[in-house]
Parts: C-alpha cells; structure tokens; sequence
C-alpha cells in the first residue's frame, strides 16, 4: 500500500499550519455560537477518529467498541463537574443520587473530588479498561471478526451495565454538566465554551502529533507488520500481543480525552454514547477519510459529522440512508479513503480515464492482485 | 421439579429463539467467514413479513384461511428474505471476499440502508419491489438452456426484468389500495396478532406453556433438521460442506462456488427471515428488531465454533438456560438459604440487562480456555 507517499512541502505545510491556526484563533468570532459549538464537538470526536485509526488504520484491528472508552472518559468528567459543584445538595453528592435515596457517595466516585485524580483519571481509566479488554481477547489470538464481535459484545455489556445502574451513576438518564460549575463559571456558558473550543483544538493537535510520534520508528513498522502479516511478525521474534495491547489501550486513552471534551461540551454523557451505531459511525469516520492517514481521519470526523448535521437539519429522513451509502460506497469503491485517494494514485488514474494524462507502463496491478491472496 | 422444568423451559424458548436467530448466521460465517451485520435487519423483513402476511389474510378472499396465515408467512419470510440476502451476496459481498472486516462494514450500511427504508416506504410498495425482485432474480434461471445459451438471452433477461417491476408496481398499488395500514410509511411499531389456536397456554406435567413459545420451538426444530438433512443429504448440502472444508480444493473440482455461495448466502438469509416470524409472536415489530438479537447471535456463533450446526445449538441453548438462571434470580429459589454476600450478587444480577453482563463475562472466560469455541474446526494452519 502507498500510505503517506507524497509529502507536503515545506512551504506548503507552513502555510498550511499558519491558515489552520488563524483559523482556530478566529472560529469563535466568525461562527455564531451554536456552530461553534458544533465545531467544537466535532473536533473532539475526531481524537477519537485518531485512536480507531490508530488501531484499524495501522494495525488492523477493526474495534466496534470505542464508545465504551468514549463514554467512560465522558462519565469521569462529567462526575468531577456534578461533585464539585454539588455544594448546595443535601449531603453535598450530585442531586440525582438524592432521587434513588443514595446517601453515601459510591466509594469509587470518591477519588473524584480532586481535580488532579479526574485529570489523569479522564484518559488513563479508558485506557486500562482497553488494555485490559485487550489483552484477554489477544492473549488467544483472537482476531479479525472474532475482535470486532467482542469488542461489540463488550459494548453493549457496557451499555447494559451503565444503563441499569440508577444508583451509581443515574442509569440511563446520564450525566449533566452544562449546569454545574468550574472555577466559579458555568460550564454551559458562552465564555466557558469558547475555552473549551479552544482547549480541544489544541489538544486535537497534540494528540496527531502524538499519533504521528506513535506510528514514526520501528514501534510504527511493527503495527503495521501486525495489520499485514500477523504470524511473520510473531515468527521474526516479536510479540504481537503486546504490541496490539499497547495500540488498544492508546486508542481506548484517546477515546477517554475525546470523550471528556465533546461531554462538556454537548452538556451531557449518557449511555446513548455506548450504543452500537455510534461506535461503528466512528469507522466510517476513519474509513472516509483515509485509514492509514492520520489527517485523514480528523478530517473524516470533522466532515462527516458537519455534513451529518446539515443534511438532518434538512432532510432528517435521508441521513440514514446517504450514511449506509457511505458505508458502501468507501469499501467497495474507495478502500484507502478520500486521502488516501489522493496521496495515492487516485488522481491520476482519474485522469487518465478521460485521457488526460498518459498512462505508465508498469504493472501497477502487481501489488492489488496481492489482495486476493488472502483469500485463505 | 416444577420449577426446574419451568427454568428449562424458560432457558429452552430463549435459547430457540437465539438458535434459529443464528443458525443463518453461523452457515454463512461457517462457508464465507463473512459477518453479516444486515442479519438483524433480514429477520426484521421476517418480521415485517409475517405482519403484511397476516393483513392480507384479513381480505375478505383470504379470510376463511386466517387461521393458517402463520405458516404461510414463514414460507413467505424465507422467500423474502432469502431474496434481499442473494441480492445482497450478487451486488456487494461478492466483491469483498477475502476482506471480512470490509464485509462487516458494507453489511453495516446495509443494515441502515434496510431500516430506513422500512421507515419511509409504504410497506405495499416494499411488498411490490420484493417481488419484482424475485421475478426478476429467478425467472431467468427457470428458462430452458437453449434460451440460457442464445446469444439474445441478455435482452430476454433484460425484458423479463422489466416484466418483473411492472408486476411489482402492479402488486404494490393493488395491495396499497385494498389494505390501508400498509400503504402509508410508518415509524411506529406494529403488532402480530397470532392466531386463535396458537393464543392460550398448554398444561404439560402440571406446568403452564404459553402456546406461542411452543410455535418458536418447533420452528426451531423443523429449521435445524431441515438445514441438518439439506447439508448433509443434498447434493447442493455436500457442495456447500465441500466449499466450507476448502474452498479453492473445491474449486479445482468444478464445484461452482460462485452458486455455492450464492445459495448459502440465500439459506442463511432465509432462515433469519424464519427467525423474525419467531420474533414477531414474541413482540412488537419496529425497523430495531433486530438489533436487539444480532449480539446474541453472534455470541452463539463464537461459542459454538464456526462451521459446526451442534456448536450453534449447544451454544444457543446454554446461553438461553443461563439467560434465564441468571436473569430471573432463579438460583435463589432453588437454595433459598444461600450465605448473604451471595444471594446478594444473585440479585444484582437478576435483571435482563445485567443478565447479559454476566453472561457475557462468562463468554469470555470461557474463550480464555477454548478459544475457537466449544467445536473447534480441525487442521493445522497458522491463520485460521
């Protein structure tokens, strides 16, 4: 496969980054505040977009469970923000325990009256529940479909879970935050979005950069040894247990963060973000945009989530039926995504089909034909 | 004794339900290690099938037969379904053989393509491009070979394509103007009403059976023996086992697996259309009945082993007798005086959501030890 062939130039990707972050700098001036709002969510949700591409696009492991890590982050943060601005409710716990006669904050919840615990609680509790997820299914080299089954098990074992429990963390009915407080602001508020806005497009950076660091080197070359021939790498000496570990629960971490900002900023987390659509939309996020393209997958979010607004805000009844398009249309038409066609030979080859550039004469078809091999 | 006899019951009727559910399920994994999540919707269509089934029989040409609408709508719902599964296979799992992550993925889309279109097309209309479908799709296959071999047979497939969707608009309208539930576009659930003889309950050594779990069960049973004989009587059955064992081998000795799998994949889509007339009795029908099975079903063909029909069946019904052991507390009323801590996580446990929690954590534990499931398939390959 011909990932990340062409590089940017340099001039082309210091402009680039210079109309990026203009833009983020002025995105809270030119946009009304719902759509920024909007923006803002989207842009979060495409840190998760990073960590699916991380673990299909590099790896190859295809996880329909994201959500449970998404939402967990989302409930750590949210939780934070019910304790500390719980004040005034009898017991001083969150109003809603109150409701199921709950007296006693649930001893797990305790830790999350420190802010630094819920900080690193946010990223690092997603991600020992995904390795822990994962090492028990790679442990017996359970892969392939049998991975994505469990993983949409486990999702939905999750959701069960949080949706049945009243009294730990209001059952289906989820956390608000849009009226509890930080640092003396409400965080629904215009100013308190506007930061939040901003705090995730600067993590959104981050997190590509990391991901990027992450698929750079030798640790990068082994996923994707893993994501194309699984048992030479095992065979040359590696153990591809861990390596897969390791990709699982950075991707379950990256879900956590995501989770958290797009919690804060949509004002609630709520079992809904564990259901099963919502997590397999997460691949096709990635798969429009371009697996194996880090960008690609920030950008699939961001876009596909813009167009998925637009298109219900206009015709609610056809956004399912243009997503199970998609679905269609990026597997059987473009494999690599929209930046993947791109980077690779996609526009070329368009314009040969109208004649407008010559073709090469090689055997371009030698390393497609290497698909069907797999066959068994 | 009563009540374990209840219990199995309970445990028998659940596990039937997930057994037919992911019997279609499990053959087409088992040949083309493809997961179809569109299964879920395919036993939607069942279920839907079974409602416009019951509707029609409400005419008064029809109605002095009401009684026997329900086996008519299962035959119905194999043929629906089975022919949206085979269009399926011939437009976009075929071209994806090989990449089952992909397969997954297009299934997906689907599946949403499915329940939208549930949603907002009348479902007299619907009726009519399933039979336009059908006339379309095996016409041309009933022609003698001399006509399969003229050189004109693409026109002759062509014309009697457009004889098919005249007779499905013709069908569509003609059920849409004579039976006015169908022929408006509706979100809402819908309600199968069973049949007079199958309401009521029936009494068995002293315990109460509600007929309608009765039906599923024997459904179950005529699909599995059915399925049993046509795989391992047939010679279609031989083929399709041939396919399963090795393909390519298969391929090498002129079995067409281009049939073979289209037929694998038309039986396995039947038999979740069967499945959804099952569910239909169990309760309402919405464009998400599906949904709620496909997890489960796809639990059953882990556990089981892929390609193995005992595995399947096995696995359904532990997992059904689990389901309701776990789920209705029953533990607890068979040793009434358990030690606190215990009984304590019984009851947490008792409900169905977090039945399946635990059930599911049961799941993985036992792929720890048995990681391809309770039958694994013989042979010595690095990737299996």
């Amino acid at each position: 496969m011909s990932l990340n062939k062409i590089k940017f130039d340099k001039k082309i990707a210091l402009s680039f980054w210079i109309i990026i972050i203009a833009l983020i700098i002025a995105a809270p001036t030119i946009l009304p505040v719902f759509r920024l709002n909007l923006l803002g969510r989207y842009l979060s949700l495409s840190i998760v977009a990073l960590g699916v591409d991380l673990i299909w696009g590099y790896t190859g492991l295809l996880s329909l469970g994201q959500g449970i890590f998404f939402a967990l982050g989302g409930y750590c943060a949210a939780m934070y923000l019910q304790i500390t601005s719980s004040s005034e409710f009898p017991n001083n716990i969150p109003e809603f325990f109150a409701l199921y006669g709950v007296e006693k904050l649930p001893f797990f919840w305790e830790p999350f009256r420190s802010p630094f615990f819920t900080f690193f609680a946010i990223w690092i509790i997603p991600a020992l529940v995904a390795g822990l997820i994962g090492f028990l299914v790679f442990r017996n080299r359970i892969k392939g479909v049998y991975f994505s089954i469990l993983t949409q098990a486990s999702l939905l074992v999750f959701f069960n879970f949080f949706n049945g429990q009243q009294k730990l963390i209001n059952g289906t009915n989820g956390l608000k935050t849009d009226v509890t407080q930080l640092f003396g602001q409400m965080v629904g508020s215009e100013s308190m979005q506007r930061i939040f806005f901003w705090i995730t497009a600067i993590l959104v950076i981050a997190a590509w950069f990391f991901a990027k660091w992450v698929v750079k080197g030798r640790f990068g070359n082994i996923l994707i040894g893993i994501r194309d021939d699984e048992p030479r790498v095992r065979f040359t000496g590696y153990n591809p247990v861990i390596f897969k570990t390791i990709i699982f629960s950075i991707a379950g971490g990256l879900a956590g963060i995501s989770g958290a900002l797009y919690t804060v900023q949509s004002g609630i987390v709520s079992p809904q973000f564990m259901t099963v659509p919502f997590s397999i939309e997460m691949v096709i996020w990635v798969a429009v945009g371009g697996r194996g393209t880090l960008l690609g997958a920030i950008l699939g979010a961001v876009f596909i989530n813009y167009a998925k607004s637009l298109v219900s805000e206009a015709l609610p009844a056809s956004w399912m039926f243009i997503q199970g398009g998609l679905f269609i249309l990026v597997v059987t038409a473009l494999p690599e995504g929209v930046l993947g066609w791109i980077q690779g030979d996609g526009p070329r080859n368009l314009l040969q089909r109208f004649g407008l550039k010559r073709k090469i004469e090689t055997y371009p078809s030698l390393e497609v034909n290497n698909k069907e091999g797999n066959n068994e | 004794m009563e009540l374990l006899l209840d219990s199995l019951f309970n445990g028998v009727a659940i596990g039937s339900v997930l057994l037919v559910a992911a019997l279609g399920l499990a053959i087409v994994f088992g040949l083309m290690g493809v997961i179809n999540l569109a299964h879920g919707e395919l036993m939607m269509l069942g279920a839907y099938t079974t409602y416009v089934t019951q509707l029609i029989f409400k005419l008064p040409i029809l109605k002095p037969f009401y009684n026997s609408y329900i086996i008519v709508s299962i035959f119905l719902a194999f043929i629906v379904s089975g022919v949206v599964g085979i269009l399926l296979e011939k437009t976009i799992i075929r071209k994806l053989y090989g990449s089952p992550l992909e397969t997954l993925l297009a299934t997906w889309g689907v599946s949403l393509i499915l329940q939208q279109f549930v949603r907002s097309v009348p479902l007299a209309y619907g009726t009519g491009l399933v039979i336009s479908l059908l006339i379309g799709l095996f016409l041309p296959t009933t022609f003698p070979s001399k006509i399969k071999e003229s050189i004109n047979f693409k026109y002759i497939k062509f014309s009697s394509w457009i004889f098919a969707t005249l007779t499905g608009v013709l069908t569509g309208s003609l059920i849409s103007s004579s039976v006015s539930k169908l022929s408006r576009a509706s979100a809402r659930n819908v309600d199968v009403t069973a049949p007079s003889w199958m309401r009521g309950q029936v009494e068995i050594i002293g315990t109460a059976f509600p007929k309608t779990r009765l039906m599923i069960i024997v459904i179950t049973l005529i699909s599995v023996i059915a399925i049993t004989l046509f795989l391992n009587q047939s010679a279609w059955g031989m083929r399709i086992r041939a396919v399963t064992q090795n393909r390519q081998m298969s391929d090498c000795l002129g079995i067409s697996t281009e049939k073979v799998d289209i037929i694998t994949f038309g039986i396995g889509s039947g038999l979740a259309g069967v499945a959804g007339v099952a569910v239909s009795l169990l309760g309402s029908v919405g464009p998400n009945v599906g949904g709620n099975y496909i997890v489960g079903c796809f639990m059953v063909v882990v556990l089981g082993g892929v390609g193995n029909l005992l595995g399947t069946v096995l696995a359904s019904f532990g997992i059904g007798i689990m389901t309701d052991l776990i789920g209705a507390g029953r533990l607890l009323s068979i040793w009434p005086d358990m030690p606190l801590p215990l009984s304590n996580t019984i009851n947490f446990f008792a409900t169905t959501s977090m039945a399946r929690v635990m059930i599911f954590a049961l799941i993985v534990i036992f792929l720890q030890f048995k990681p391809t499931g309770l039958f694994p398939q013989k042979g010595r390959m690095v990737e299996n």
